[in-house]
């Protein structure tokens, strides 16, 4: 009989990633590209926010989308189609999120020479993105009005890993009893570093002040390298 | 909610890990999973069960997990308590200027192999 031997590993499960994403992080400051990482709920926005605001952004910086190529998503080609921008598949095998490897070779498919910024329209999830690392340099979310100004507390871990927080379809806020003020004060207690901007997509509510926060990352990113 | 995902890394790490010790079959792998990390016990088990048989060396590695307890510290009055009994709110002082010191992990802590040496 064979006796048995352990062998100890205690390594983080996230580790790999962690080290993948941080790779591509520097990898992208190198070529002076910024990537921004852009998670919600489904149906909080996000396609239609980025279309708009890539049309403000694409005459001073040449963009890229990118998403996951699920057949019936392929948001990035309508982000894409309505702005003329580069559009970018990520095969993610129909997992809960998106990684830094997935993230890499979809990169290496379709290159982001030349770009200044890309945008990543992550999955429509607000638990399991969290965790992944995609190796982008700023991490965004979108929090829309009829989602309610409590959700801060039911995704903890999403609204504190977030550089910057969107509380779209401000348009909407009557109709649904949003309280701006409620909102900012959960968010704030998991989050004290965040940005925090309300817009509406349909009226241009906090548009310009979005696509300043943008341009300033981008800087940001160009600038280090 | 990412099982799935999480498994495949887990299935990677085993995998490396044999190789570099030259093992042929892992018996077991015994993951530890912090008590408010959001892995669901029994579908990482079910994933990794359908997942392993992708490796040869993991065909029949049974996967074994410890839970760590969760514990969250009080800035305000320097307290530390069980996370899942009283969330945010300190029960010591009843502030919620409170972080988890420990509780989200989710490590692979040690595989399991036949010393035949
Ligand atoms: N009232 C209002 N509706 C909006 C606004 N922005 C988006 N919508 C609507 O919300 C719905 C979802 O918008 P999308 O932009 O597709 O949202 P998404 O986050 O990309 O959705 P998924 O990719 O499916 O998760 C559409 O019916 C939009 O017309 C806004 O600012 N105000
Ligand atoms: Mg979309
Ligand atoms: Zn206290």
């Amino acid at each position: 009989m064979s006796e048995v031997k352990v062998i100890e590993i205690h390594e983080n499960v996230f580790k790999a990633n962690d080290e993948a994403a941080d790779r591509l992080r520097k990898n992208l400051t190198s070529k002076k590209v910024c990537m921004i990482n852009v998670m919600s709920s489904p149906g909080s926005g996000k396609t239609t926010a980025l279309s708009k605001l890539i049309n403000m952004l694409k005459t001073e910086l040449n963009v890229g989308v990118m998403d996951v190529d699920i057949k019936t998503s392929m948001d990035a080609q309508k982000v894409a189609d309505a702005t003329g921008v580069r559009s970018l598949q990520i095969h993610n095998g129909g997992l809960c999120h998106i990684d830094a490897e997935m993230t890499e070779k979809a990169i290496e498919q379709f290159g982001v020479d030349g770009l200044d910024l890309v945008f990543i329209e992550n999955i429509g999830n607000l638990v399991c993105p969290a965790e992944f690392d995609t190796g982008a340099h700023k991490n965004i979310m979108f929090l829309s009005v009829p989602e309610g100004d409590d959700k801060p507390l039911k995704y903890p871990l999403m609204f504190s890993v977030c550089d910057l927080i969107i509380i779209s379809k401000m348009d909407t806020k009557d109709f649904f009893d949003f309280d701006l003020e409620k909102a900012t004060k959960n968010i704030r207690k998991l989050n004290k570093k965040a940005t925090i901007i309300p817009i509406s997509a349909k009226t241009g509510e906090g548009m310009e002040e979005l696509a300043k926060w943008v341009k300033a990352e981008v800087k940001e990113i160009s600038g280090r390298a | 909610m990412h099982e799935l995902g999480v498994t495949f890394y887990i299935l990677k790490d085993v995998k490396k890990v044999a190789e570099e010790n030259d093992v042929k079959k892992v018996n077991y792998v015994t993951v530890e999973i912090g008590e408010v990390s959001t892995v669901i016990h029994d579908q990482l088990i079910d994933c990794w069960n359908w997942a392993r048989k992708k490796e040869e060396v993991t065909k029949e590695t049974e996967m074994r997990i410890e839970t760590l307890e969760a514990v969250t510290y009080c800035e305000d009055c320097k307290g530390e308590y069980r996370t899942v009994e009283y969330g945010k709110t300190c029960p010591y002082c009843g502030s919620e200027h409170t972080y988890l010191l420990r509780g989200n992990e989710f490590n692979i802590k040690e595989i399991g192999v036949d010393d035949d040496t």
